[in-house]
């Protein structure tokens, strides 16, 4: 058999908590070879990061251990070797690449400089290493090398800091790159940049690209072979074409068909008088117009959905509208009153009717209070809505709304995981039987298949409760199962807004096109016809 | 529905939770065998400061010119003087007993006061902001800048040096390390998103201040005023030592450190002692207080609830 680059032979991890051990990675083997790109493939705690991080010697021990298993790298055992051998090959031989380039990035020090000390680092001469250095900013892209090399991490968009990361990895031409959720912080169409570019320098280099991802649309996009990853065991191995056309394991297949973007599409509905109709919302921080006078209608009962990448201005037209920030000009009319004029007294009556669900689940749970304090608390605020006595009847009925059990009142957010905090969060929203609801990103944290079950959970509660949402994402495929009508933002403005069909099927702008081309399909064959439309938009 | 990973299993058995608050306090207390310990002996010292000078009054202040700087641990003399007698003859077992009414009262007293006031401003200065916020700020830069002892010397050379002048005066200097604490933390606990969540549901001020901020930052001030608390202690002895604190008779053990600092060569046990109790008392609270952090913390409570199982 011939020797393959990097091989994994029955690794298995365990983790030492206060709750005993855990079984982080079970029996786990792969290989990479030169040339080609591996994608793992798994949800949030499935191990996919683990092996990785075994690979770079970045498990602490205690409370990791090895339990079991080698790690091949040209025939060597590294797991045997030195701490020196394994830093001399860590950067050298094998590099990384994370998901938040920003924090991985010295916030003190020009980007030039730290790109060129992974070189210096491993003995190249100084002057060299900042020749190097050059060459390889200028090499991923980035406008003006020589300015580039002088600037500080924060000047750098993210995308261009993931460039920076992938610049530095290449500073000393590993055989291998291991990037781990590379493109997850990114805007779409961003991350089909970095994506083309990772393969690019693989073409170039030949090296090995290992990638770590919970998305089967960068799979699909990029990987020769994936590895598919649940509970620490992998449980399927193939190339894209067959995970997605004969998957045998069935999380493969919930996973595939949890991907968003696939059911029937919702008929277009006939106006009506508008629940929430904003004229010329603007918003200015200094000099800067963050929204540029946005204008657009939610009727009762209806799904809007607000799409658009970071610093497009859809969460301040949430922030805005309900008054967590103030706006420069404009109108906000909540069933033809202006919001935006309202005291915080006349505020206050308003906010029962109008509720918003945040991204961060984790964030905005408060981790020192119950569950039912937590759905509670609004009925504390507004008494009017509800008698004391009734809370917790009230409390248990509406976590069984969302799917959860009663007899999870009196358990405390940090024992829930993301999705059922989501459903938390929800609860908490419906708690004052709201006629809108704000979903601020509010599936963008969570796996792909609790994604679909909450959006699911979303669709049914507007069913049945006539409640009209307005659902932010920067994800186009997200929201098209799920909205009545979609609104595309571009830098603070509204670049196109029309029912879902019009929007999907026939999209006017160029933008709304570029978005739509970026998403990353799951099905390989797809995926292939988007990226040539993707590659003829930018002709 | 099936949904998401199985919750972890939470370590909190059904018993537990049905127990009223008060036992179940009382069996966290007991998982942590040193917060324990600490509350012992906290209760001791509060025991001593009930009790302690309507028991030993006369024994502290009787003079035995016989056991001058007596050496400890000789019972030749009685028990009393178990643990030596001070310049004077005096039991220094006995004098240590006494002083504990004087010595908590002024500690506690000024650590009370200065956090109520100092944790007050700073949520304001926090919440609010604005002038208000500023005019709050500047007035704690300027009690900052002044040397807190001089402002002491000229508040009691005024007032009469009494305990209560010498509470309020130790409250003031102490007040800044509250109220920037305080803020500091405030302003970033406003931005958390469950802040923000109940402003959206539309949360009246002092709603979202007393119980959504105040008990995330509580831990940090209760930390603060547990180390605090000796700095009192000794800020005191300091003001005595100048003649402006606690006159004689009366006695606190930051007092007796110092008088006893001149002897520390011949008779080490004049100052040792009530040294030991300030140490001890401070230490007690510093631990009961890191216990309080966790058993307040719903997130970290099951430390405690697994039966005293410690895992770093």
């Amino acid at each position: 058999m011939a020797e393959h680059l990097l091989e994994l032979r029955d690794l298995s991890v365990r983790f030492h908590t206060a709750r005993g051990p855990v079984q982080a990675v079970q029996g786990v083997s792969w290989h990479l070879d030169r040339g080609e790109t591996l994608a793992i493939l798994g949800e949030s705690g499935s191990g996919k990061s683990v092996s990785a991080s075994a690979i770079m010697n970045l498990i602490d021990c205690p409370p990791g251990e090895i339990t079991s298993g080698q790690i091949l790298f040209e025939g060597r055992d590294l797991l045997t070797l030195g701490a020196e051998a394994r830093r001399d090959i860590n950067g050298r031989r094998i590099a990384m690449i994370f998901q938040d380039p920003l924090s991985h990035l010295n916030p003190v020090y020009p980007v030039g400089r730290q790109i060129a000390e992974t070189a210096t680092a491993h003995g190249t001469p100084a002057a060299q290493a900042r020749g190097r250095a050059r060459e390889l900013i200028a090499r991923v892209g980035l406008p003006d090398p020589d300015a580039a090399m002088r600037k500080y991490p924060h000047q750098f968009s993210g995308g261009q800091r993931q460039r920076l990361m992938i610049a530095m990895a290449l500073a000393l031409k590993p055989d291998i790159l291991i990037a781990d959720e590379p493109t997850t912080a990114l805007d779409v169409t961003v991350q089909a940049e970095v994506l083309s570019l990772l393969e690019e320098l693989q073409r170039e280099t030949g090296m090995g690209l290992l990638l770590i991802t919970h998305d089967l649309g960068v799979v699909a996009e990029i990987a020769d072979r994936a590895v598919v990853m649940e509970g620490g065991r992998i449980v399927e191995t193939g190339t894209p074409h067959d995970l997605y056309h004969n998957a045998t394991h069935p999380y493969t297949r919930k996973l595939i068909s949890a991907a968003p973007g696939r059911g029937e599409m919702r008929a277009d509905r006939s106006p009506v008088t508008p629940l929430l109709s904003c004229r010329g919302l603007r918003k200015e921080y200094g000099g800067f117009a963050a929204l540029k006078g946005a204008e657009f209608d939610v009727m009762p009962g209806e799904c809007l959905a607000v799409v658009g990448e970071s610093g497009s201005g859809k969460s301040t037209v949430a922030r805005l509208v309900v008054r967590l920030e103030e706006a420069s000009a404009g109108q906000a009319l909540w069933k033809g009153e202006d919001l935006l004029t309202k005291t915080p007294r006349e505020m206050a009556a308003v906010r029962r009717q109008l509720q918003m669900v945040f991204q961060d689940p984790t964030q905005s749970l408060n981790p020192r209070m119950s569950v039912y304090e937590i759905i509670s608390e609004a009925w504390a605020i507004h008494r009017e809505v509800l008698p004391k006595s009734r809370w917790r009847a009230r409390v248990q009925e509406l976590l069984e709304q969302v799917g959860l059990k009663p007899e999870h009142a009196d358990r405390y957010p940090h024992q829930f995981s993301g999705g059922q905090r989501q459903r938390i969060a929800i609860a908490r929203a419906l708690a004052l039987e709201p006629e809108l609801i704000i979903c601020d990103e509010a599936v963008s944290a969570l796996d792909v298949s609790i994604q679909a079950q909450v959006i699911q959970l979303l669709g049914r509660l507007r069913d049945e409760l006539g409640i009209a949402f307005v659902f932010i994402a920067h994800d186009l495929p997200v929201v098209r199962d799920f909205a009545d009508r979609v609104l595309v933002m571009q830098q603070g403005e509204i670049v196109e807004q029309g029912s879902v069909r019009q929007i999907f099927d026939a999209p006017r702008e160029p933008y709304t096109q570029r978005l739509l081309a970026a998403g990353l399909d799951p099905d390989p064959e797809v995926q292939a016809r988007r990226r040539a439309e993707r590659l003829a938009l930018q002709a | 529905m099936s949904d998401t990973t199985t919750v972890p299993a939470t370590p909190e058995p059904a018993a537990m939770r049905e127990r009223p608050a008060l036992l179940r306090l009382g069996s966290m207390l007991w998982a942590d065998k040193f917060a324990f310990a600490a509350a012992l002996l906290l209760l001791a010292m509060i025991g001593c400061a009930l009790v302690g000078p309507w028991l030993m009054g006369d024994a502290a202040g009787g003079q035995n010119l016989r056991a001058r700087n007596a050496p400890p641990f000789d019972l030749s003399r009685g028990w009393l003087y178990v643990l030596g007698g001070d310049a004077l003859g005096r039991p220094l077992l006995a004098r240590i007993v006494v002083a504990a009414q004087n010595t908590l009262l002024i500690a506690a007293g000024a650590v009370v006061f200065s956090m109520a006031i100092g944790t007050t401003l700073g949520l304001i200065a926090g919440y609010r902001g604005g002038w208000t916020g500023e005019v709050i700020m500047r007035t704690a830069d300027v009690i900052m800048s002044f040397p807190s002892l001089l402002l002491a010397v000229i508040v009691l050379y005024m007032l009469a040096p009494s305990v209560a002048n010498l509470i309020l005066v130790l409250a003031i200097t102490r007040i800044p390390i509250y109220l920037r604490t305080t803020r500091a933390e405030v302003l970033e606990v406003r931005e958390r998103m469950f802040v923000q969540a109940a402003l959206v549901m539309g949360a009246s001020t002092p709603r979202i201040v007393f119980r959504h901020i105040l008990p995330v930052i509580l831990p940090t001030l209760l930390t603060i005023a547990t180390l605090d608390f000796a700095f009192v202690m000794l800020a005191e002895s300091a003001l005595s030592f100048l003649g402006i604190g606690i006159q004689a008779p009366e006695i606190t053990w930051g007092l007796m450190v110092s008088q006893g600092r001149q002897y520390l060569t011949s008779a080490w046990w004049l100052a040792f002692w009530p040294g030991l109790a300030i140490i001890l008392t401070t230490m007690s609270l510093n631990l009961l207080s890191g216990w309080m952090r966790v058993a307040l913390d719903p997130t970290q409570r099951w430390r405690l609830e697994i039966g005293g199982k410690r895992n770093g």
